[in-house]
């Protein structure tokens, strides 16, 4: 059957030729890609609403109060050696979690090449800089918490600035904190090579593939990506 | 690294056996090397538009140029959505424009609730 499928995907018009004829098909509509792919994007999808949501309420909450809103600049500053740095920890995070996307790509690359010890090392770098990533988050919350910030008021500004901050990134770490632990399940099964013996999974008792490693890629590039609007719309703005 | 990048055959090349399902996106590591430092050097930027205290419509349109140019980098290589299917594609990226309707939605909210508070809330009545 995905023979089939695979050999007609090779076979039909690209463009939006192929587009009208894909989805007017009588069939499956996406052709070369396979159930779990295609499930997890459209999680993502579900997933950018949730994200989009937040971030919107966020604006309606600033732009519609009368209080001055903190400066993230300041509120996120740090002084590092007795140097004065606006936002220099956000800054570090973002590097954090551009990295450990670049080893993602490098684990998927080298999963499809079927290099075992390559991809399961590529994938426990990723964790650890995730987890770098989220230790770097609670040491954020924590000075903020110190210094007085809570979902109903801070000593800065506009009270809604507290909400939107923990339920934003909160929110968001949680997502980094999954991807940690889902990482580290991906990378012991490739490194005892369940993708090469078909090795029953521990919950679905199917064999795994290898593009299981993208489907992982995908959700972590997602927790970047959904970063990298928080950061220009949270803390740059 | 180099001679792994001489493996690449293109679109959905199997090492070995072609199984059916083995239908991998197999692209150069070179590719993802150059989207790597693209991102750092993106992200550097936007960092720099803080840090010299941008202001105004240049900041933002700042911010928001390098935020897409970055979101757009990790959707279509790192995520491999520029060599999808355009039946993905559409299914996946064209619904988030429902989240910009809202948001021009909620601008207009926006701004009538902060009149309605300038002008019966206000404490200094102007």
């Amino acid at each position: 059957m995905e023979g089939i499928a695979q050999t007609q995907a090779a076979e039909r018009p690209g463009g939006m030729e192929g587009f009208v004829a894909d989805w007017s098909s009588d069939q499956r509509v996406f052709k070369n890609v396979s159930w779990g792919k295609a499930m997890m994007w459209i999680f993502l999808l579900s997933d950018t609403f949730v994200f989009g949501c937040f971030l919107l309420a966020y604006m309606t909450v600033r732009m519609s109060t009368t209080v001055a809103w903190p400066n993230p600049s300041e509120v996120f500053a740090l002084e590092i050696f007795g140097t004065h740095m606006p936002l220099i920890l956000i800054a570090i995070m973002t590097f954090v979690l551009i990295t450990s996307s670049g080893t993602m790509a490098m684990a998927v690359n080298f999963g499809y090449r079927r290099d075992r010890r390559r991809t399961a090392l590529m994938l426990v770098v990723t964790a650890i800089f995730g987890a770098l990533f989220v230790g770097m988050q609670a040491f954020e919350w924590t000075k903020l918490i110190h210094e007085g910030v809570r979902p109903w008021g801070n000593p800065w500004g506009a009270e809604q600035f507290g909400s939107a901050f923990f339920m934003i990134t909160g929110f968001h770490g949680t997502h980094v904190t999954i991807g940690v632990i889902f990482l580290l399940i991906v990378a012991r099964k490739v490194w005892r090579g369940d993708y090469d013996t078909g090795r029953p999974g521990f919950f679905t008792s199917r064999g795994g593939r290898y593009e299981i490693v993208e489907i992982t890629g995908l959700y972590w590039h997602f927790v970047d990506l959904v970063w990298v609007f928080i950061f220009a719309l949270f803390y740059l703005w | 690294m180099a001679h792994a990048a001489d493996v690449h055959a293109g679109h959905g090349a199997a090492v070995h056996a072609p199984v059916a399902q083995e239908v991998g996106q197999q692209h150069p590591i070179r590719l993802y090397l150059v989207v790597w430092i693209w991102l750092f050097v993106l992200s550097t930027f936007s960092y720099l538009v803080d840090f010299f205290h941008l202001q105004g419509l240049l900041r933002w349109s700042l911010i928001l140029a390098f935020m897409m140019l970055k979101a757009g980098l990790i959707v279509a290589v790192f995520m491999h959505m520029k060599w999808e299917r355009l039946a993905l594609g559409y299914a996946i990226l064209v619904p988030p424009v429902a989240v910009l309707i809202f948001v021009a939605i909620m601008v207009l909210e926006a701004d009538n609730t902060l009149l309605s508070r300038l002008q019966f809330f206000s404490r200094a009545p102007g």
